[in-house]
């Protein structure tokens, strides 16, 4: 009897693992015939859209929208529900809810996984839902902010958001340590990236606190954000193509050098450990784009200028998200539909409170100045409305994590007083070449 | 005598038809008992099998097929991933990483969990004060643990201001290789430590008072005490400690997360985050779930070769 019992279990146990292969076989995508992809249904259907802000007021406005959508299209659409996913690990997140087949129906995209995205296959063609929305005028969004996003005469994302990237600068700290305004050295021609080393190294010494830092490499980690100040090197990591690694080109070893130099010879930039938290008053200047204004307190006084002149000029870099149609979501017809809503004319100017939009119309300090309280007219006019047009996105690749990290683990000797530039760049062009190759 | 001469077969009929009836009976009792018993323990033979079975099996499938999970790849590769993960220069680092480590961790855990749990089984004024400061951190968040560590291992931190004010210029502990690694051994230590230290107290505390008299009666001193005597008798303890911190030790991962990322460089990229980087980075859940299985492999060969050398070192199975 036991060893019935026993072989009963065994049974079970054997036909719970073939049930388990059965279930993860299912969800490989090997089989689409349960319409993944496919909008099943004449009901009403929920959609669902992962997104990295848990502000409550971004929310608010993209539920307005959505019900509004809802309202208009009822038979369409029950329900449009915006999950928030953790900034640091969004992409990873989104993945795996993916993996496991269980893909949001539209999901913002990170700019540097933009061409991951876009080559995988698994987002959907926007153009066709795009251009036949009713007053969409999808021809005058910037082709400067579709470039990410398009393959092929297809679009697969609509950026959304492009917010240019300019100088925070802590005007009090810089008056106290005796040094010229940014503004005042645009004004007279010399607002170069030499001279914010300059004056960021006077205001280190003046006042022992900390000098300057390029927003998002303050860890020393994400080395894409050096990109806001490389371009006016006409430095990159890469050719145009993403074939070939460029790490040991001129631009980008000389763009290096500064950079060194800034950190260890003039104390310009934090080394890596050192923590200087412009927004608590703590450095001269960050680069930033214009939301980040909103973190200041009133404690010290402030401006916001374009990045400095490098030695190949001015190169406006901003910061770009997408908003894509997952092709394996359940609804992507429906998605798409309301993906040209929550993004047509109207709307865009209403989401233009917190994401500078890719529309010419939309791209005037009225737009921008309702939305950004905190800046001048001037201000929005010189940061954000002149660099849009010319501006570049940061690097991205189709293995961007992997090249990304790859680079980071060689780059890591450049922060050393005595690392040899060249040296490393070539080390990492070794390192990063087998993967752009692949 | 007559009428007592031959009870013997009636008794045997008598026995026969009694165990005819009673075999059924039993064998129902049997069947009832058995079944009570697959009762209880079917929750946890359906955790067991749903949580830990199925996915080793999944993984071990998985790890034979090329998933990019981007683009919904699926191939057979047979032992693609494995010969892959043999020629991968940074797959070498993590197993050498891991193995520092390990050995790191295992060590200072196990030699200072030992000596706080000697130090507190005194009966000393303020040792349950001691012992609750340093079990505390067993309790705290990992990750908050791990946030609030980074923070005092800048280099402008809390550590090198205090080495600073008696007049030592403390290193960039997270930025270089060595001090990033002696660091995320230290914080795990300090956070776990406080576990093994209870486990040893109790065992300790188990330890016959006579024993210890008697040697010290005999002439033995302290240490030969703690040698001959108390260690022996903690042996079973030390042995379930130190399978616990091996392969505690091997599944590492916020830490390093949050405080070194993997590196400087890779020195800090232990196994686990190696694998998370393959799965969650870059998409090929194949790869990292090779990746799983060598790791699963891994502990178990440890936990086996410390299970099988138990009979030379541990007291009750002598």
């Amino acid at each position: 009897m036991l060893k019935r019992t026993s072989r009963i279990t065994c049974s079970a146990a054997v036909a719970a693992l073939l049930i388990g292969l059965a279930g993860c076989g299912d969800n490989n995508g090997s089989d689409t015939s349960d319409s993944p992809g496919t909008d099943q249904a004449s009901q009403p259907v929920a959609l669902r859209m992962t997104v990295w802000t848990g502000n409550e007021d971004h929310l608010s406005l993209f539920n307005s929208i959505a019900d509004e959508y809802v309202a208009a299209n009822g038979d369409k659409v029950s329900s449009v529900t915006f999950e928030t996913l953790p900034y640091d690990e969004y992409t990873q997140t989104l993945t795996t809810q993916i993996s496991g087949g269980n893909a949001p129906d539209l999901a913002w995209i990170l700019e540097a996984s933009g061409p991951e995205f876009v080559a995988s296959g698994i987002l959907s063609d926007l153009k066709p839902a795009l251009e036949s929305a009713e007053g969409y005028n999808l021809d005058e969004v910037l082709d400067s902010a579709l470039a990410l996003w398009q393959k092929d005469g297809s679009i697969y994302a609509y950026p959304f958001s492009n917010s240019p990237f300019g100088v925070l600068v802590n005007t009090t700290m810089l008056t106290e340590a005796g040094q010229p305004l940014p503004k005042d050295l645009i004004a007279s021609g010399d607002w170069t990236w030499d001279k914010l080393r300059q004056i960021s190294a006077a205001a280190v010494a003046a006042t022992g606190k900390g000098g300057f830092y390029l927003s998002g490499f303050e860890s020393y980690l994400a080395w894409q954000f050096m990109a806001e100040a490389w371009d006016s090197w006409d430095a990159a990591p890469w050719s145009a193509d993403g074939t070939t690694c460029t790490f040991t080109d001129k631009p980008m070893v000389d763009f290096m050098t500064w950079y060194h130099d800034a950190v260890y010879v003039d104390n310009a930039i934090p080394q890596p450990g050192v923590v200087s938290d412009f927004y608590a008053g703590e450095a001269a200047m960050v680069t930033a784009q214009i939301s980040r204004a909103a973190g200041l307190d009133g404690s010290f006084e402030w401006d916001i200028v374009p990045l400095p002149e490098g030695p190949a000029g001015l190169h406006p870099v901003i910061g770009q998200a997408g908003i894509g149609v997952l092709a394996q979501g359940a609804n992507p017809a429906a998605a798409a539909d309301f993906l040209a809503f929550f993004t047509n004319p109207a709307n865009s100017a209403k989401l233009a409170q917190y994401f500078p939009p890719p529309r010419e119309s939309l791209l005037n300090t009225d737009v921008l100045g309702a939305a950004n309280p905190l800046l001048t007219a001037e201000q929005l006019q010189a940061v954000v409305i002149d660099q849009m047009p010319d501006a570049v996105t940061l690097p991205s690749h189709v293995v961007f994590a992997e090249v990304s990290d790859a680079a980071r683990i060689v780059l890591d000797d450049l922060w050393t007083a005595q690392a040899d530039v060249p040296s490393v760049m070539a080390n990492i062009c070794e390192a990063i070449d087998p993967l752009l190759g692949n | 005598m007559a009428p007592t001469a031959n009870p013997a077969p009636v008794r045997r009929a008598d026995a026969r038809r009694t165990g005819a009836t009673r075999k059924p009976r039993r064998n129902a009792m049997r069947r009832r008992e058995a079944l009570t018993g697959y009762l209880f323990i079917t929750p946890q033979l359906a955790g067991a099998i749903g949580l830990v079975i199925i996915p080793l099996v999944v993984v071990f499938y998985y790890s034979l097929h090329d998933w990019n999970a981007l683009s919904s790849s699926f191939t057979f590769v047979g032992a693609g991933n494995y010969t892959k993960l043999l020629a991968d220069p940074s797959f070498a680092d993590s197993l050498v990483a891991s193995a520092w480590f390990s050995i790191g961790l295992v060590t200072l855990n196990i030699v200072l969990a030992l000596a706080l749990a000697v130090l507190l089984n005194q009966r000393l004024p303020g040792t349950t004060l001691f012992r609750t400061f340093f079990f505390s951190p067993v309790i705290v968040s990992l990750v908050a643990w791990s946030i609030v560590w980074s923070f005092l291992l800048q280099f402008d931190g809390g550590i090198n201001g205090f080495l600073s004010a008696v007049g030592i210029q403390g290193p960039n502990w997270l930025r270089t290789g060595p001090t990033a690694m002696l660091s995320v051994i230290v914080v795990q230590v300090f956070k776990n430590v406080g576990l093994n230290m209870i486990l040893f107290l109790a065992a300790l505390q188990s330890v016959p008072l006579e024993l210890r008299e008697a040697a010290r009666i005999d002439g033995a001193r302290a240490w030969r005490v703690f040698r001959s005597i108390t260690l022996p008798l903690i042996s079973p303890t030390l042995l379930l400690v130190s399978i616990i911190t091996v392969i505690g030790s091997l599944e590492v991962f916020a830490q390093i997360a949050v405080l070194t990322g993997g590196g400087p460089g890779n020195s800090t990229t232990v196994l686990v985050f190696f694998l998370y980087q393959k799965a969650f980075r870059y998409h090929q859940f194949g790869y990292a779930s090779a990746v799983g299985v060598v790791l699963f492999v891994i502990v178990l060969l440890l936990t086996l070769a410390q299970f099988q050398t138990r009979r030379r070192w541990v007291h009750d199975e002598v």
